[in-house]
């Protein structure tokens, strides 16, 4: 019987049959579900770790212990995790290890878009990548046993197609001594110890390594030349072999489920049997240069854009474009869709405790907000666009030291950097220590929500729980203060006259000032109150209820009489009764419905 | 045979997760080969969602090809129009008449489509429309978030399936507590649609 399974699902049901023991990473979409099914085994420790590098870090540690291990990651934070898988390639582990990414081609909730495939050869480590449910299951035990034959971790690269998108998968079994203990370790300084003496030694190891890998994956089952007609040869690998599959039922295949090192002979193979090799791949011409490279012609990013998915409908429309697909066989593009349609911008949800903070911040001058990545950046957008930057995981502290070395404070105007409570532990520690030591004189906040918000609720250093349990909290005002931060203010999020005091009481002081906004996610503090109303004899049409942009506030067909202007009106089905509107309005016409 | 394509759309926190899980589901229990694909917004409530459900022979794509929709199970009146260009002509629209006013429209930024708009490019995409009162027949059977069942009940009407299977994958995925009000919601959908279709 097949079960129908997410990506993420089916990974995380691979590491359960596969034997993996350890498994941890750091949230971001699309990755995030694995560790969250992973969890559902008892049989596997796994844990939110405070970032990326962290995470790297401590599934290596735990291969080196013996056990197999996986990290898993959304794209941009393979930049953060770098630096500690690039050594693991030189050392080696006692058992098989996983880098999982999971890409975004698209950008669909990524501050850029980046090709993953290109940290194996940067690297050097071989790399698999699944097309769909069955193969996320079946190629993490492929990829362990690849990972300990070969003694190299293996890059392990999934994506939002692949990931968020659910197919049948046949089961197996975990086949697997759970209460063996690791073996006892014994020194190896010259396999384990990265200095330069001993790393070098490796370096022609690491590259006959390669050229080995190049006969396995000519040899791998997940590699696999699919003939049919000799015209036209495509290679393809990860849902995009898919999207060509069902275009071109009758093609022949190089269909690629290892795509570092490349398969030379199969490659070859193909190209010798057809009259022309079309690589479709999304991104980079990363497979393309390789093929091209060994002096067989083909054809790909210049058919194809190097940005954005290619889903069916873009590959047919380039592919025709081309002559390689008769315009009949392209989906008409019916232009039935009314114009001008309002668009749904993503919202901070009702009872948001970062509303006080950007209502408070969008009325502000002369100040140059630096903002970070989570929830809170949706401050940037309608009603308040009340930020000037966003990044990478804690440039809002980093980036905002930059500002005031920089001497943008001549211009008149202040510097406040921007945080939330994961993204403060994650990477924004380190900047602060520089700040602290290097005399900074600008103002920063810490959002604490309580929780990893944006990418699902995850724990980080700052709550009571870990991913398993319990865990001990780390008390973001007492780091700060013990890190010489001496100028601290602790706001009450849902108190917008104490966070709009809190802000201007910071920007006014001189040298580094810190303030945490506190409150928690709606969705974790579970604080539902009695809703709000609007008592249409006070409401004068003044429409400030709307620049707190919360969703249940709209527009009613009441008009005032003298000021012309549509009064508000709450849903009180959504309105989960926080009273930030309440606060803000000038008539105080917005009152709870049972006072 | 010919891959069914269904897209659902609507507006993040109506239930459109389990409406696509529940057709996907159906369509394995119906001995199809199955794939899915769930495109959510952020964790936060409110963005457009849209899922991906096909059932074919072998399927291989699991997002629906760019204008081969076959069914749009709209959960909300905007969210319907947006995809309209996907919809084949022949395809089947069935649209909750429900209006949930995006930040833009309620802020007075932008406008609502107006029903004259509304009608006009529904009517053009493809005469099988399908105004399907779910919001209200989902507060008859006692709750407004049991709406993506009264849904699923007025699409299961559609199909050449028996109704055993739609009810036993939804026993299946719904809590224990609520099995006999989504059994209803599935029914009230069901009935109106075959209402609808004996008119």
């Amino acid at each position: 019987m097949k079960k129908l399974m997410s990506g993420n699902e089916a990974l995380a049901r691979g590491a359960y049959e596969a034997g993996v023991k350890v498994a941890t990473g750091y949230p971001g979409t699309p990755s995030s579900e694995i560790l969250e099914n992973i969890v559902q085994y008892p049989e596997i420790y796994a844990e939110w770790s405070t970032n990326e590098k962290t995470a790297t870090e401590a599934a290596i540690g735990a291969a080196y212990a013996g056990r197999r291990a996986l990290t898993t990651m959304k794209q941009v934070g393979m930049n953060v995790a770098a630096d500690a898988f690039f050594f693991s390639v030189y050392t080696g582990m006692r058992a098989g290890l996983l880098i999982v990414v999971a890409d975004d081609a698209g950008m669909f909730s990524s501050q850029n878009e980046q090709d993953n495939r290109h940290y194996a050869p940067f690297a050097k480590m071989p790399m698999v990548e699944p097309s769909d449910s069955q193969e996320a299951k079946d190629f993490v035990k492929i990829a362990l046993e690849m990972s300990e034959e070969w003694d190299v971790p293996v890059l392990y690269r999934t994506c939002m197609r692949v990931a968020h998108s659910a197919s049948p998968v046949e089961l197996g079994e975990r086949v697997w001594d759970d209460e063996k203990i690791p073996e006892k370790w014994v020194r190896n300084q010259e396999k384990y110890v990265s200095s330069a003496m001993w790393a070098k030694k490796k370096r022609p190891m690491i590259e006959e390594r390669l050229e080995k890998l190049v006969e396995v994956s000519n040899n791998i089952s997940i590699n696999r030349l699919e003939w049919g007609d000799r015209k036209l040869g495509i290679i393809a690998s990860g849902p995009v072999y898919h999207y060509a599959r069902e275009i071109y039922p009758e093609a022949s295949f190089l269909k690629l489920g290892m795509t570092y090192p490349l398969p030379k002979r199969l490659i070859q193979e193909l190209a010798d049997g057809v009259d022309e090799v079309i690589v479709i791949e999304e991104l980079d011409p990363f497979i393309e240069q390789q093929v091209k490279a060994m002096g067989i012609k083909c054809r790909g990013k210049e058919i194809f854009p190097p940005y954005d998915e290619l889903l069916t409908g873009k590959i047919e429309r380039c592919m025709a474009e081309v002559g390689l697909l008769p315009w009949e066989k392209v989906a008409e593009q019916r232009d039935v869709t009314p114009k001008n349609l309002p668009n749904r911008p993503p919202v901070l949800c009702p009872g948001c405790p970062h509303r006080s903070t950007f209502f408070n911040l969008s009325r502000m001058k002369d100040v140059i907000i630096v903002s970070d990545i989570g929830c809170y950046n949706l401050g940037a957008l309608a009603p308040f666009h009340a930020t000037d930057f966003m990044g990478s995981m804690g440039a809002g502290f980093g980036v905002s030291h930059g500002f005031e070395i920089g001497g943008i404070q001549k211009t008149g105007q202040k510097v406040l950097g921007i945080v939330g409570d994961s993204t403060f532990f994650h990477n924004g520690v380190t900047p602060l220590l520089n700040m602290v030591h290097n005399g900074s004189n600008v103002t920063l906040m810490v959002l604490d929500n309580h929780t990893t918000a944006m990418t699902g609720h995850q724990d980080h250093p700052g709550v009571e729980h870990t991913l398993e349990g319990k865990g001990t909290r780390v008390d973001i005002e007492k780091l700060v203060r013990a890190m010489g931060v001496e100028q601290i203010r602790v706001a009450d999020a849902f108190d917008v006259n104490d966070v709009n005091g809190a802000i201007k009481e910071a920007l006014a002081q001189e040298g580094l000032s810190f303030i945490i906004v506190k409150g928690p996610c709606f969705f974790v503090g579970n604080n539902k109150k009695p809703a709000f109303k609007v008592d249409l004899s006070l409401c004068n049409g003044c429409g400030i209820c709307f620049k707190v942009g919360c969703p249940p506030i709209s527009r009613s067909n009441e008009i005032h009489e003298k000021t012309k202007l549509r009064k508000s009106q709450i849903d009180p089905v959504l309105c989960v009764g926080c009273g930030i509107c309440s606060q803000v309005c000038p008539q105080k016409a917005i009152k709870r419905i049972d006072a | 045979m010919k891959t069914i394509n269904f897209m659902i759309t609507g507006v993040g926190g109506q239930g459109t997760v389990l409406a696509s899980e529940i057709m996907a589901a159906v369509g394995l229990a119906a001995g199809y080969d199955v794939k899915k694909s769930d495109l959510l917004g952020l964790s936060v409530r409110g963005g457009a969602v849209i899922g991906h459900v096909r059932w074919g022979e072998t399927v291989f794509s699991p997002i629906v090809p760019e204008g081969r929709v076959d069914y749009l199970l709209a959960f909300e009146v905007l969210e319907a129009l947006r995809h309209l260009g996907q919809v084949t002509s022949t395809g089947t629209i069935l649209v909750n008449q429900q209006k949930i006013y995006p930040v833009t429209v309620s802020s007075g930024l932008a406008e609502y489509p107006s029903e004259e708009v509304i009608d006009e490019s529904l009517y053009a995409t493809t005469k099988n429309i399908y105004k399907v009162p779910a919001i209200d027949l989902a507060l008859q059977v006692g709750n407004s978030k049991v709406l993506n069942i009264v849904l699923i009940g007025a699409l299961s009407a559609l199909f050449d399936i028996e109704a055993s299977i739609w009810e036993s994958v939804i026993r299946e995925r719904v809590p224990a507590k609520f099995t006999e009000l989504n059994i209803k919601a599935f029914n009230a959908g069901r009935d109106w649609m075959i209402e609808r279709k004996n008119k």
